[in-house]
């Protein structure tokens, strides 16, 4: 799935040049010589003791003190070409929220992030900041550990949230035009926020009955609280959102139907629902789950709590998950809180293959997590209740590389072993979720099942219906969905506004 | 939120919920299901579509009391609300006019064929329903299936009806009598949906049953509702609930039906206790 980098727009450049000539930031950058401000140690993220956060689900990292925010943000160099701002896919205009937070206006800087993220809280804590904004930072270049530009936009945004200080700004008189938005992700939400914020009426359609998308079923309390999530979900029913939950599009009312209702604009966000299997003998033993339903049972409908809550799940005493992304380490660190004695990733490729942040393997390793690499299973056997105990492997050794650029896995004859699990959790990978294109005839879908979109406007082929994140990327970002949201709500905007 | 418009016992065990939901009411075809759960710490559980009103925008379903979440369900009442109600989910039951439709449901499914049968009956089909109950006073929907019924029949274990038998020997017995029967459409217990489908293989009658494994969203998102169909992996939410009884791998679904039984006990100790304290 092709994606074009993109030039930093034009009005962007000219507020962020703006912005750095202003008065206070001179007297700012004078107040410190940078050659002072790269002696500055990076702020180290405060985090729970690895060995008390792995029997608990409360938040890993606790987030920076306000006096370590400031030092962090003393550290930026205010640059006139801030190289960080090309990494952000929605174009946060960092420098400045930065030196807002090292003047102290905490309020102000996380105003002016929500000018571009509406989701800050989020961003701040699950982002790969390493690969995207951080990678690029000139601070990096100069002395290779670049301004912890997430910690710092989570900071703000919590302080904001816990000083129940959130500042809602003024929107426009209504333009009496309707957005149906479907799915409540990130994407989903970003649109929303923004076509709120231009005055028109925004409808969110979600199928599970509470918001967030992956940042609600998948990823786990311990990375992501979900009361940082609701916060933002209010902001955005503060700002004159409607949130129907238990609504799946394509079942309970067609695209079609909406637009018998009056709709006058659509955003698809429907994300990457469908997890994708092995198909390997024994795959569907009892204990043998995908991660979406893993992680859903434990997330969404907390069955950490049970039986004070009603739905179970395994708590496995050896369980293996597969994979090596986020996906994967999410669910063992799960796996390992639930009690596993033992609870490891086993990936066909090795260590540097590994899709997963940095940050999430290193937490990983420190919770005493075990990594199998170069290994896939090929079957599985079950007790005579039907429950999986053990699976059969097969070593790898690494090829040329393929399509994505990674060294290709080549199993190794005769070098099958067994181990034991009673818990397997597959997280190989979703796919776009086809209830939307099934039941959209008109929809034009890729050889994936992935919705199809012009990547300058986020068009589909259906006039006034545009899409975004997973749903056309396959499974990618929280921040390139929330890109994607941007381009589209832009262009829904400027659609409606041409619309009679 | 959903709410509750009834709430009623049929017979001992079986309950009628109604609930007010005129976007799905809107949509409801034969052999659908939705996806309730009972209050904000419940399990979603799947139910199927028994019966529904599009102008007064309900829907109604027939429920089996077995664990924690169908007893929660058989306390609520008139006004009270449900945090999650959705659908309609999962395809609709192929509906055309093959000639004889034999009917077979026993259980909740006695309530989960009528729609079925109704359809059928309109798009031409001669009916033939057969409800299979422990004892007479568990049957319920009677005079609704006689209406769209040709022929009716009722296979029980007590002496108040005169065939005293399982179902899969009164359905053999109506297959042999009957000339033709183009097409067995059977929803209950699993066990129920096996045993009719082992009946009608050796006549070769394509037989239709609305599979049941456990659910998690109901949308494909979660793959908690594997099934094998002739050797591949479905998922039950999506590309059914029916399917052909003759390539469902029964032994599969007992099992993985099974998979929360101690959990189950578990749970519904639990909440007893915290409800009759
Ligand atoms: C366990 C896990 C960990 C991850 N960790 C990270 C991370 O650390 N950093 C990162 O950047 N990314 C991470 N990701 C990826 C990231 O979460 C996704 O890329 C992102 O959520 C995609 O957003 P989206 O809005 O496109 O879709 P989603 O978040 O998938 O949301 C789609 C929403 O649409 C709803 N929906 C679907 N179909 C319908 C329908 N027919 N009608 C109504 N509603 C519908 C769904 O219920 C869902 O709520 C992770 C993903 C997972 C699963
Ligand atoms: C498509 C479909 C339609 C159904 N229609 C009806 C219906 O119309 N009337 C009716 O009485 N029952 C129906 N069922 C079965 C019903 O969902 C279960 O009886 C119910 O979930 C039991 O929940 P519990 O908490 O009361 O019992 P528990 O004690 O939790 O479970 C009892 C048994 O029910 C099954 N079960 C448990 N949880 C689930 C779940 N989340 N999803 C599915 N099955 C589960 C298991 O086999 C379990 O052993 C249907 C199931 C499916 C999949
Ligand atoms: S949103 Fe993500 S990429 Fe953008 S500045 Fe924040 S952490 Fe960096
Ligand atoms: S590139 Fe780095 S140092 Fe420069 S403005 Fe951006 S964050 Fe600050
Ligand atoms: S219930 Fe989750 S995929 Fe069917």
């Amino acid at each position: 799935m092709s994606e074009n980098k993109k030039e930093m727009p034009q009005e962007l450049k000219k507020r962020l040049r703006t912005a750095f000539n202003e008065e206070w930031r001179k007297e700012l950058r004078k107040s410190l010589p940078a050659k002072e401000r790269i002696k500055i140690p990076r702020q180290k993220m405060p985090e729970r003791d690895a060995e008390e956060r792995n029997k608990d689900f409360y938040e890993v990292n606790l987030g920076l003190e306000a006096k370590m925010a400031k030092a962090e943000a003393q550290r930026c160099l205010d640059c006139a070409n801030p190289q960080c701002v090309t990494g952000c896919p929605v174009g946060i205009d960092i420098p400045t929220f930065i030196k807002l937070i090292e003047i102290g206006d905490f309020e102000q800087s996380v105003r002016m992030i929500k000018e571009t993220n509406s989701l800050p809280a989020i961003c701040g804590r699950v982002c790969p900041q390493e690969t995207q904004c951080e990678v690029v930072c000139n601070l990096k270049k100069a002395t290779g550990v670049p301004v912890a530009i997430g910690n710092l936009e989570r900071f703000v945004a919590d302080y904001e949230r816990i000083n129940g200080n959130v500042y809602i700004p003024p929107i426009p008189p209504a333009t009496g035009k309707k957005v149906a938005i479907i799915g409540a992700g990130p994407a989903g939400l970003t649109v929303a926020g923004d076509l709120a914020r231009k005055g028109h009426k925004v409808t969110i359609f979600e199928a599970l009955h509470i918001a967030g998308g992956v940042l609600v079923y998948g990823i786990p309390e311990f990375r992501l609280p979900k009361k940082s999530l609701q916060a933002e979900v209010e902001y955005l029913e503060r700002l004159g959102v409607e949130l129907k939950t238990n609504f799946v599009v394509g079942k309970t009312a067609t695209l079609k139907d909406l637009e018998n209702e009056g709709y006058d604009a659509f955003f698809i966000g429907s994300g990457a629902g469908l997890p994708n299997f092995m198909r390997i003998p024994g795959e569907n033993l009892i204990g043998v789950y995908s991660a979406n339903e893993y992680l859903t049972r434990v997330n969404l409908m907390r069955a950490y709590e049970f039986p004070k809550y009603d739905t179970p799940v395994f708590l496995g005493k050896k369980a293996a998950v597969l994979g090596g992304g986020n996906v994967a380490m999410d669910s063992v660190r799960t796996a390992k809180r639930l009690g596993a004695e033992m609870a490891a990733i086993v990936y066909r490729r090795s260590s540097v293959e590994m899709p997963a942040r940095a940050e999430e393997v290193h937490h990983a390793e420190e919770e005493g997590i075990e990594f199998l690499f170069l290994t896939t299973p090929i079957r599985y056997f079950g007790d005579e209740k039907g429950r999986v105990k053990a699976m059969e492997c097969l070593r790898m050794e690494l090829g040329e590389p393929d399509a994505s650029g990674r060294r290709r896995p080549i199993p190794i004859k005769g070098s099958e072993f067994v181990m034991d699990a009673d818990l397997v959790v597959v997280a190989i990978g979703n796919s776009p979720n086809p209830l939307i294109p099934q039941t959209t005839p008109q929809l034009k879908v890729g050889k994936w099942g992935n919705v199809e979109v012009d990547w300058d406007t986020m068009a589909t082929s259906i006039k006034g219906v545009y899409a975004g994140g997973d749903i056309i990327r396959g499974g990618a970002t929280v921040i390139l969905a929330m890109g994607d949201a941007r381009i589209a709500a832009a262009s829904i905007d400027k659609y409606l506004s041409n619309k009679k | 939120m959903a709410k509750i418009l009834q709430r009623k016992r049929l017979v001992p065990n079986i309950h009628l919920l109604e609930v007010h939901a005129p976007e799905v009411a809107q949509k409801c075809k034969p052999g659908q299901f939705v996806i309730i759960m009972p209050d904000e710490r419940g399990e979603r559980i799947p139910l199927t579509i028994g019966d529904w009103d599009e102008k007064k925008g309900s829907v109604t379903s027939v429920f089996l009391v077995v664990g924690t979440s169908t007893h929660k369900l058989s306390m609520l009442e008139a006004g009270d609300e449900v945090p999650v109600f959705v659908g309609p989910l999962g395809k609709p039951s192929e509906i055309e006019k093959y000639g004889t439709v034999l009917c077979a449901g026993g259980c909740f499914g006695i309530a989960a064929i009528y729609p079925i049968a109704r359809a059928l009956k309109e798009a031409g089909n001669k009916i033939i329903t057969l409800l299979d109950v422990k004892a007479n006073y568990l049957i319920y929907w009677e005079d609704k299936l006689k209406a769209v019924s040709d022929q009716f029949f009722i296979s029980a274990r007590d002496s108040y009806y005169d065939c005293k038998e399982y179902i899969p020997n009164t359905l053999e017995k109506i297959v042999k009598k009957e000339k033709k029967i183009d097409r067995v459409v059977s929803i209950g217990c699993t066990y129920l949906m096996y045993t009719c489908s082992e009946a009608t293989k050796p006549y070769g009658i394509k037989t239709v049953v609305s599979l049941n494994p456990i659910m998690v969203d109901g949308t494909g998102m979660c793959g908690a509702c594997r099934v094998t169909i002739d050797g591949k992996t479905k998922f039950a939410c999506v590309d059914g609930p029916d399917f052909d009884g003759h390539l469902v791998d029964w032994d599969e679904l007992f099992s993985r039906r099974k998979s929360y039984f101690e959990d189950e006990i578990q749970s519904l100790c639990y909440w007893e206790k915290e409800t009759f304290p």
